[in-house]
């Protein structure tokens, strides 16, 4: 892959006298200039509402919007772009599925599936929706190195759920979660599945067809697309079973003074003004991120992490959760007895921005048997000398807390 | 933004702060306690229970429980050490000092009666972690309200 870090003018960006390396990717992603660029192109030359107009200025905007909705829905292999709903990001699309597809699917008695390594945004969904219907959550256990445990996912299918929910990516551990196979195993139980894309999207190539999942949720600012636009893929038929989720303008087709009829996907889902310039910028990450090849990108992330996971290993004192095979550029850790917080603290010093605490996912954490984790995670523009500088400040954080030099 | 280079490293972790966070004082229940109160940091899950023994308006026992960082732990570890034997009024006095330290004030920094707690007084340069500082002390201010 090509070295992209001039098209990242915040990269120069310097914290505390150092350059900084930027190592929190998995919170939010740096943004190319190319998506700056049309995020500023749309509101210069292209803004209007969407949907409602007749001019040529709303015409240009809802041309933009739509186009983007096909563009999104061709870059995750979706057969249908009227599958494709904009929402805030993965945690509203989420909320939205369990919500309505909830209020489809669950009565009381009911079983929710989701794992013990989800991120809290695919995990209180499902527990508002289950106290809303009397339902249960089961929460599937992990292996030691941090993987699903398949026999125990198989145990909680035999309880026969109406909906079983869990992460594409586990945002705390990398762990890359065999979506497919266990779609299959879901389905035979009759479950309808919805996965949390928001770590694998913006990491590797994602064909929702082939996975074969109900619901795939995904965010754009994870993957160099402006904050606040995201999507929920799901079938058209399931989508279209499912109640709304919001009510407003533009998700209405008749409206009576006591009820109306909905207008048909994917507008029944996407009420208010939408967020068009958000998926202006998003297009133009896909964008970015087809030029460069998913493969690619990959491929550059699993080197990075091979040697990431390499250098760590040898800073004696560290403990790397996860697995170490089937991972992506996420790598949760401890060091000695040097509190997360202690040690972002002291990286940020040296220029490095890492992320510390229970990555919203307290449940993992309890099994884990800590607190808390230290966490860097890669993308695209990160190099090996950003790993370099990472070990070196590593090292100074022990030399700070009185551990010799190894 | 912190300032002062590695120096600034070296006031926040310096040893005596380490040696509180690593044996820690008054650390556990306190079986015989008058008052409990629980704190957290949702945003980075430390946790604090800090236990006391009220007697008339005398803080006779103190002990803390919990988990978190070097300067939430070193912190309350100091505090249960100045406030022990202390009446309220001067235990809230003491924390509306340390408050102040934590605030940049150079003369709280100064003031001899927060004891090994000055230690702290380099946090200040350090805004999110000032929080960390005060979750102790705001346990105390919690513990010391008149009951209801």
């Amino acid at each position: 892959m090509r070295d992209v870090r001039a098209d990242f003018p915040i990269l120069s960006r310097r914290t505390n006298g150092h350059r900084m390396v930027y190592l929190d990717s998995a919170a939010t992603s740096q943004k190319p200039r190319q998506v700056i660029d049309a995020t500023s192109d749309y509101y210069l030359g292209s803004n209007a509402n969407v949907h409602r107009a007749s001019y040529d200025l709303a015409v240009r905007s809802t041309d933009a919007y739509e186009a983007a909705r096909g563009r999104l829905a061709a870059f995750v292999g979706a057969p249908d772009p009227q599958g494709v709903i904009f929402v805030r990001g993965t945690t509203e699309g989420i909320n939205l599925v369990a919500s309505s597809l909830g209020r489809l699917r669950l009565r009381p008695g009911d079983t929710i599936v989701v794992t013990a390594m989800e991120h809290h945004s695919n995990l209180i969904p499902w527990q508002l929706a289950a106290q809303t219907h009397g339902a249960r959550i089961v929460m599937v256990e992990l292996t030691a190195d941090g993987r699903l445990d398949l026999d125990a996912f198989r145990r909680a299918l035999e309880r026969q759920p109406r909906i079983v929910a869990f992460t594409h990516v586990s945002n705390a551990l990398g762990t890359i979660n065999p979506v497919a196979d266990l779609t299959r195993l879901a389905h035979d139980a009759g479950a309808d599945v919805v996965v949390d894309g928001a770590q694998a999207v913006p990491h590797m190539a994602v064909n929702v067809a082939a996975l074969g999942c109900d619901v795939y949720c995904f965010s754009g600012h994870k993957m160099l697309g402006p904050m606040g636009i995201g999507a929920v893929v799901g079938t058209p038929a399931l989508l279209d079973a499912m109640p709304p989720y919001q009510g407003g303008g533009e998700m209405i087709n008749v409206v009576q003074d006591a009820t109306a009829t909905y207008a048909a996907l994917p507008h029944k889902f996407e009420a208010g003004t939408p967020n068009v310039v958000g998926a202006v910028g998003l297009t133009a990450a896909i964008d970015y991120l087809e030029a460069l090849g998913m493969d690619a990108v990959a491929a550059h992330e699993r080197e990075l992490t091979r040697y990431a996971l390499e250098r760590m290993a040898d800073v004696e004192g560290v403990t790397i959760y996860g697995p170490l095979e089937g991972r992506v550029g996420v790598i949760s850790f401890n060091l000695a007895d040097i509190h997360p917080h202690d040690l972002a603290t002291i990286l940020d010093h040296e220029g490095v921005a890492i992320r510390a605490g229970h990555h919203c996912a307290q449940p993992l954490m309890r099994r884990l048997d800590v607190s808390a984790t230290a966490r860097v995670s890669f993308y695209l523009y990160n190099t090996s000398e950003d790993v370099d500088v990472l070990v070196a400040a590593l090292e100074k954080s022990r030399a700070l807390f009185g551990y010799a030099r190894a | 933004m912190p300032e002062g280079g590695d120096h600034a490293l070296e006031e926040l972790f310096q040893e005596i702060i380490l040696d509180h966070y690593r044996r820690p004082r008054n650390k556990g229940a306190l079986d015989s306690r008058t008052r409990r109160v629980g704190l957290t940091n949702p945003s980075c899950g430390d946790e604090l229970e800090l236990d006391l023994r009220l007697d008339g308006e005398t803080i006779a026992e103190v002990r803390f429980s919990g988990r978190g960082c070097s300067i939430s732990q070193a912190s309350a570890s100091m505090m249960t050490q100045l406030i022990k034997g202390k009446t309220v009024q001067e235990a809230r006095a003491l924390a509306a000092r340390f408050n102040e330290m934590m605030h940049g004030s150079a003369e709280a920094a100064r003031d001899q009666a927060l004891g090994e707690a000055r230690a702290l007084a380099g946090v200040a340069k350090f805004p999110v972690r000032v929080k960390c500082a005060l979750l102790g002390w705001n346990a105390l201010e919690e513990g010391v309200k008149p009951a209801p």
